[in-house]
């Protein structure tokens, strides 16, 4: 069993190149990886004999809502900028230990790399974060919308600035 | 109408509107479609089991709409079901009766202002006959909703309506 600590300074020294920092904005701390990095990091926490993190508890997206506010006459605005996140929550049944990783990407670009050719139950929680919040996961098996209409074309209704289309097949939304 | 039984002293012929004779027979059985989706399906399910008994006001559920008259649209109308249920009333056969279950298929509910994905009222997607109100309503409020319907259907005319 390893404290969050001691698999980040196992990581710092597998991957010195990018991996150097922890988020410690939310309660816990979050180790900070890159977008395109993620699925060999994840590979290598899968399969190192120390860490053994054989299952994928949560995968959630989250609008960090930081880019520049463009208000509009309506009330309603749009963020130009600013960035998205995908946080992992990822435990080993064997060794009973936990850890937290996090990726930031750009709104504009919001391409994370697929884990669901590690954890298979990755598959549908990548699809909800890309059906909610609009992140792109590249290598993704089979990448459509989980939870709304499947030809829903109004944009990722939990970002925060998403607004309602005023119909939906003839049917009145807002 | 009501029951009629031990109304008469000898054998006799009954006499009574076509209308009246209809109307009756269509109330009397009314068949629902086997079909419901959130937390007032529950209730509904509740509603059809042996302690409230739907099957004495002859409500059966049937799993083909194609057999169905009445359909309770027992819980939150996402978007993406809306144009499901509005396929299963299309199959329906004339005459049909929808039952509006709940504040969020009467309104849109709790999701009234958050929802993005819920239909703020059943009646923007098919016609609705009776509303129940409640969050969930109680077995015996969809029992009222049932009673409300039937009074509804005694009062049918096979008279067209003359245009105002």
């Amino acid at each position: 069993m390893k404290t969050q600590q001691e698999i980040f300074e196992i990581l710092k020294a597998q991957y010195p190149d990018f991996i150097t920092t922890q988020d410690t904005e939310a309660n816990e701390l979050a180790i900070e990886v890159p977008a395109l990095q993620i699925n060999s990091v994840c590979q290598f926490l899968a399969s190192n004999p120390d860490l053994l993190f054989d299952s994928l508890i949560l995968l959630s997206a989250l609008d960090d809502a930081n880019g520049k506010k463009n208000s509009e006459a309506d009330g309603s605005f749009e963020f130009d900028g600013g960035t998205l996140s995908v946080i992992y929550h990822l435990e080993s049944s064997k060794l009973r230990h936990k850890v937290v990783l996090k990726v930031v990407v750009p709104r504009e670009k919001p391409e994370v790399e697929s884990v669901s050719s590690i954890w298979q139950h990755a598959d549908w929680e990548e699809r909800e974060a890309y059906d909610m919040i609009g992140i792109i996961f590249l290598n993704h098996p089979n990448l459509q919308r989980i939870l709304m209409p499947y030809d829903w074309d109004a944009g990722f209704p939990l970002r925060k600035d998403y607004k309602n289309p005023e119909f939906y097949m003839g049917i009145k939304v807002p | 109408m009501g029951l009629l039984d031990k109304q008469f002293s000898d054998e006799n012929i009954i006499l009574t509107k076509a209308e009246d004779l209809l109307n009756w027979a269509r109330l009397s059985s009314l068949w629902q479609v086997g079909f419901g989706l959130a937390c007032c399906a529950i209730e509904m399910m509740a509603t059809s089991a042996s302690h409230y008994d739907f099957d004495r006001f002859g409500v059966i559920p049937r799993p083909s709409p194609r057999q169905a008259d009445i359909i309770i649209i027992s819980g939150t109308v996402t978007l993406k079901m809306a144009t499901r249920i509005k396929r299963i009333y299309e199959q329906m056969p004339d005459p049909k009766y929808v039952i509006s279950m709940g504040s969020c298929s009467n309104s849109g509910g709790p999701y009234w202002e958050h929802g993005y994905h819920v239909v703020k009222g059943m009646d923007r997607v098919i016609p609705v006959d009776v509303y129940v109100p409640g969050c969930p309503p109680r077995p015996e409020a969809l029992l009222e909703g049932l009673l409300k319907l039937q009074e509804k259907i005694r009062n049918e005319s096979l008279v067209k309506k003359e245009k105002v």
